[in-house]
């Protein structure tokens, strides 16, 4: 086989694992935009938050020591123990929790019926007011997550690849369990929502929320719910992305690149967010591979923005997105 | 008691049309203008000129175009930053091209390529809407950023890739780069503010305007009473666009005086402008302004009595200054989500009235 | 106007809150404790203050008179740096250090119009070494281009002088920053005859697969990197997943400190980066630091960052104004310096290795002298290697020189299309007469 061909299968397999990545980002928007109609721009600060704290708690941090230090004049620091990383999960999974429901509870319900645009904003200040609120309570600086996920190139893939076709292809094996836990996770929602009690309310909310209401289910239950899994799903991806470049700032730009995901699959499609994240990773690689000696490097921001324009302007509603019907 | 209408008689269509129909906010309006040419700049600091004063004017157009496209035409744009970009590179490949030309053309003329551009990626508009345009207007934003980073041209191939704006006069005193003085800088930007907003304020209440509420109401209805929506939506763009373009422009060349792509207009920029728009109030000229003054103004006055009264940490008091931006986000859409305007008209209702409300 | 009341109330309170100090040096230090890169500026801001903290501790300043420092947050956003600059201005500054390339553009000609020295120290303009063209700005001991130069003398010293047929690759932050080393390489590429590969990463940097993908299928002999940020983790990260040897891994100055290798672990090991300045508390310095600042509990920040890279490079930027200042208080007889002063100390500053001794950090920097005609220092820099194991940067090479003569050239070239552009006639100033 040709080594270009070779090269540009290896690029897409990288580009399926990245989608995965993205995917995993862009099924918390989902989630909470099936439910409510809201866009949550604020999915990717949550994912450091969770990230930061579950951090926080495993390494014995305490929370706020800044601030008491400053006004107290303390030097505090840790509390001298560390957590078990699956306490340290549970008690994380545990704050996104309580999140969800002080999120409900102060901001939310008191904004019931408002225009899409409004609801965005709020998230907006969200993300700002939770930015700044992980900063303080965790500090800022960069910290390792380490979870046990091993990393590093996959031997089993690079043997494979190269008895089949004499060119190792390089795979990371924080991306295969990033794909295996990924697929949990769908698996996991898929099952909740066909086949609990509370997945059913959440499916007829996010059909008619009127209609669930007559029917008494309670909306801020749901609400509080949608917004519990998607802090989970921060988390997940909060660890995911923690791992491959450590937990930081930055990791809240994470944001950005499951945008394009979500317009290319629907922003109420699960299935959607999945193969959106996937078309667009091998898209970007391939782009990268073949026009980056043409135009140039670092395309990958704004190719998926733009491959998604592009579908966009073919089905308007995203792939797996529910049709639009306008009346007058 | 002050501030009323009773006794303002109109005795004219003209008259009845005015701007400000009230006799109260025409006086403040002008007092206003007064205030700003003949005022301020004489009492004005270097300090409030260029960190505070500047940056509010220029945000202030750029809030006034993009409170065009969202709020009179409802189409959701998240591509202020790289329109700013286009309109700063164009300043600066026409003024390093033509050092000759004045630099108020410049600006113009930067505004105009960048209504050209903002057409290009309006058309999407003519098909997907909403949430969906948004996120397809980042597409603009990603692709222009990376194309001012990446092709040499636009940055007359210096070597790091930073553009510089030469020293330029106007009417013979520099109004860009070291030599020009505060007031300076301070008279060119407020005069196209001033300009700028009547043009606003009088496009969005002739025709074009009226177009564009339509569509933004409801497309469909509108197309069928006879407004092309092509038309429409591609004017809301150019305007919009051209707004930003000059905002960009000034931008570059006045207040910043340096800049690379990726760094002074990234997805931040975008955002913040948006800000502005929703929390001063979307299709009001006035929600502008207060939009930019809130978010330029407001961190400042933060910081000064955070760090300058209290004598916190910068650290902390950063932290906390993001957290309360957020909080009063979120305070002001729950108290009023059609944004401070939205609470200055009810706060003008009652003053009618007053004070007797029955 | 509600600006305009506001404004005034806020103007007059800003009157009553900043009086006058008369009888202090001013230090403003223009910080990024928040934000994408407030890791790296943390630990910095620490070390900058730590040892300002120390001389006004121990000895009641500098010559007698007590340093105030003042701290204003940058975020590493150009606004934000503008809004910092003119707040200081007014406030008698003797230095600014605006500690990101990008403000730094902005800064140099506003504070050469209002006659503040500007020191970028390994950052910022390049051909700011001209000291004819910007006599107000300073870039010693090194500069981008020193250190692109400084990495290939050491990559030429292992090959046994000639790196004909190799090629080497460059992973590059896309901005003004990333892009300064690539003239110089592509200029030594052509002399040396070796293949160079620039690759840019977008900011921030976490996706960097496509890049190093790329560096597998190409099998560059060596890596460079300019990186900054979350950039510089992930990047040693995806070198280490696809098994390029760190040991032919090299970072700049900003690509070298503990936040940027701990979170890989042990994948980092052997990961080389260039270091300006020593680094580790094996300094006799820090027996007064901790004395005087820590011991007391007047540390900056948390205390966390002391010994680290990025601390030592805070220390090192602050023991460099604090010299200047002191050879200006010589050269003017005087305690109480102006900025003005404070450019001349900085014209005439003599780094020798008795002074770095004598303050107890000897071998910590290069020797230097500046002139007016060279205000970027020697241009040397060592090598440092990352120890995972025992979790310690350590030198592997003593001071390497760069190719002073070639950079000049670059520099002239460069400084002189800016003369040309802002009509500035070239020329030393002369000492301020006060």
């Amino acid at each position: 086989m040709p080594d270009t061909l070779l090269f540009a299968m290896e690029a897409a397999v990288n580009g399926l694992a990245a989608g995965v990545m993205y995917a995993l980002v862009a099924l918390g928007f989902v989630l909470i935009f099936k439910a409510s109609g809201i866009f949550n721009f604020s999915q990717g600060v949550m994912a450091l938050f969770a990230a930061l704290t579950l951090v926080g708690l495993q390494t014995g941090q305490i929370p706020f020591s800044h601030l008491i230090n400053a006004i107290f004049g303390t030097r505090l620091h840790h509390f001298g123990f560390t957590l078990p990383t699956v306490v340290a999960i549970i008690g994380t999974v545990a704050v996104m929790v309580a999140f969800a429901w002080l999120v409900e509870r102060y901001i939310f319900r008191h904004l019931v019926n408002q225009e899409p645009i409004i609801l965005f904003m709020a998230t907006i200040g969200l993300a700002y007011f939770l930015e700044g609120l992980g900063d303080i309570m965790w500090g800022a600086e960069v910290k390792r997550m380490d979870v046990g996920i091993p990393q590093g190139m996959s031997e089993t893939v690079d043997d494979l690849t190269f008895a089949w076709f004499g060119y190792g292809f390089f795979v990371d094996t924080l991306e295969i369990w990033a794909a295996v836990i990924a697929g949990l996770l769908v698996i996991g929602l898929v099952i909740f929502s066909q086949y609990t009690k509370q997945g059913r309310a959440l499916r007829a909310v996010a059909d008619d929320h009127q209609a669930a209401l007559s029917v008494g289910i309670s909306l801020r239950f749901i609400w509080v719910l949608v917004w519990s899994l998607a802090g989970i799903v921060a988390l997940v991806a909060g660890i995911m992305w923690g791992a491959k470049s450590g937990v930081q700032f930055s990791l809240s730009l994470i944001a950005l690149k499951a945008l394009p995901v979500l317009i290319l699959g629907g922003f109420t499609s699960i299935p959607g967010a999945i193969v959106g994240g996937l078309i667009i990773g091998v898209g970007e690689k391939l782009f990268d591979f073949f026009m980056q000696p043409i135009v140039g490097s670092a395309t990958e921001n704004w190719f998926a923005y733009m491959l998604a324009l592009v579908f966009l302007l073919f089905r308007p509603q995203g792939l797996f997105g529910e049709k639009i019907i306008e009346r007058v | 008691m002050i501030y009323r209408e009773a006794g303002d008689f109109k005795t004219s269509y003209a008259a009845d049309n005015q701007t400000f129909p009230i006799r109260g906010d025409r006086i403040a309006y002008y007092m206003v203008l007064a205030f700003a040419f003949l005022v301020m700049p004489f009492v004005i600091n270097d300090y409030w000129a260029n960190a505070i004063v500047l940056p509010f004017l220029i945000y202030a157009i750029a809030a006034l175009g993009l409170n065009i496209l969202i709020g009179y035409c409802g189409q959701l744009s998240l591509g202020s930053g790289a329109f700013m970009a286009v309109g700063a590179y164009a300043t600066f490949k026409l003024t390093t091209a033509f050092p000759g030309l004045s630099i108020v053309f410049v600006v113009l003329l930067a505004g105009l390529v960048t209504a050209g551009v903002g057409v290009l990626f309006g058309l999407p508009s003519l098909r997907i809407k909403g949430f969906y345009l948004a996120v397809a207007t980042l597409a603009a934003q990603f692709f222009l950023i990376w194309l001012f980073t990446q092709q040499p041209w636009f940055y007359n191939n210096s070597p790091t890739g930073m553009i510089s704006m030469p020293t330029r006069e106007f009417l013979g005193m520099p109004v860009t780069g070291p030599r020009a003085s505060a007031v300076n800088m301070y008279l060119l930007c407020l005069v196209f503010v001033v300009a700028l907003a009547w043009l606003a304020r009088n496009l969005t209440r002739g025709t074009l305007g009226r177009r564009w509420m339509a569509i933004r109401d409801m497309d469909i209805a509108a197309e069928i009473i006879g407004v092309n929506p092509m038309m429409a939506k591609l004017s809301a763009f150019a305007v919009s666009s051209f707004f930003i373009g000059v905002a960009g422009a000034l931008f570059f060349a006045v207040y910043l005086g340096a800049a690379e792509a990726s760094e002074a207009f990234g997805i931040e920029k975008s955002f913040i402008i948006l800000f502005m728009v929703i929390i001063g109030g979307l299709g009001s000229i006035l929600g502008s302004f207060i939009g930019a003054f809130f978010l330029i103004v407001g961190p400042v006055l933060l910081k000064l009595l955070l760090v300058d009264q209290l004598g916190w940490s910068t650290d902390l008091a950063a932290h906390l200054e993001i957290m309360i931006i957020g909080a009063l986000i979120l305070l002001f859409l729950i108290t009023e989500p059609h944004g401070i305007t939205a609470l200055w008209r009810t706060i003008k209702e009652k003053l009618r009235l007053w004070p007797f409300p029955h | 106007m509600r600006m305009t009341r506001m404004a005034a109330v806020v103007a007059a309170t800003m009157v009553a809150a900043g009086p006058a100090l008369a009888d202090s040096l001013h230090f403003p230090m223009l910080n990024y404790r928040t934000g994408p890169f407030a890791p790296n500026g943390i630990a910095f801001a620490d070390g900058y203050q730590d040892y300002l903290t120390l001389l006004n501790e121990r000895d009641g300043g500098i010559g007698g008179v007590p340093i105030r420092f003042t701290e204003c947050e940058t975020a590493y956003n150009t606004e934000r740096g503008v809004e910092c600059y003119q707040s200081i201005r007014g406030d008698n500054p003797l230095i600014i250090q605006p500690l990101s390339t990008g403000i730094t553009y902005q800064i140099i000609p506003r504070a050469t119009q209002d006659g503040i020295p500007v020191h970028s120290m390994g950052y910022g303009r390049t051909s700011a070494v001209n000291g004819e063209v910007f006599n107000w700005v300073f870039n010693y001991p090194a500069t981008y281009w020193d250190g692109a130069s400084v990495i290939i003398n050491h990559l030429l010293a292992e090959n046994d002088g000639s790196l004909a047929g190799k090629k080497i690759a460059l992973v590059y932050h896309n901005s003004a920053y990333g892009r300064e080393p690539i003239p110089t390489l592509n200029r030594l590429s052509e002399e040396l005859g070796f293949e160079f590969l620039a690759l840019g990463v977008d900011s921030p940097g976490q996706e960097q697969r496509s890049q190093w993908l790329q560096i597998r299928r190409e099998r560059p002999d060596y890596v460079l990197m300019w990186g900054w940020g979350v950039m510089n983790p992930t990047a040693i990260q995806e070198a280490a997943n696809i098994r390029f040897p760190m040991n032919n891994f090299y970072g700049v100055w900003w690509s070298g400190s503990e936040q940027d290798v701990m979170p890989v672990g042990d994948g980092a090991h052997g990961y080389r980066s260039l270091a300006m300045h020593g680094t580790g508390t094996d300094y006799p310095i820090y027996a007064d630091i901790q004395n005087y600042v820590i011991e007391p509990g007047l540390y900056a920040g948390t205390g966390d960052e002391v010994g680290t890279v990025l601390y030592s490079r805070g220390l090192y930027a602050a023991m460099l104004a604090t010299e200047a200042a002191r050879t200006a208080q010589e050269i003017h007889g005087t305690p109480n310096i102006t900025a003005a002063m404070m450019r001349d100390g900085m014209a005439s500053l003599e780094m020798t290795e008795e002074r770095m001794a004598a303050l107890g950090l000897p071998g910590f920097g290069p020797e230097f002298s500046v002139s007016c005609q060279n205000h970027g220092g020697s241009g040397a820099a060592m090598i440092q290697e990352w120890d995972a194991n025992t979790g310690t940067w350590n030198l592997i090479t003593d001071w390497i020189d760069s190719d002073r003569e070639m950079i000049m050239e670059m520099v002239m070239e460069d400084s002189l299309a800016y003369a040309a552009e802002n009509d500035i006639e070239p020329q030393c100033l002369e000492r301020s007469g006060g």
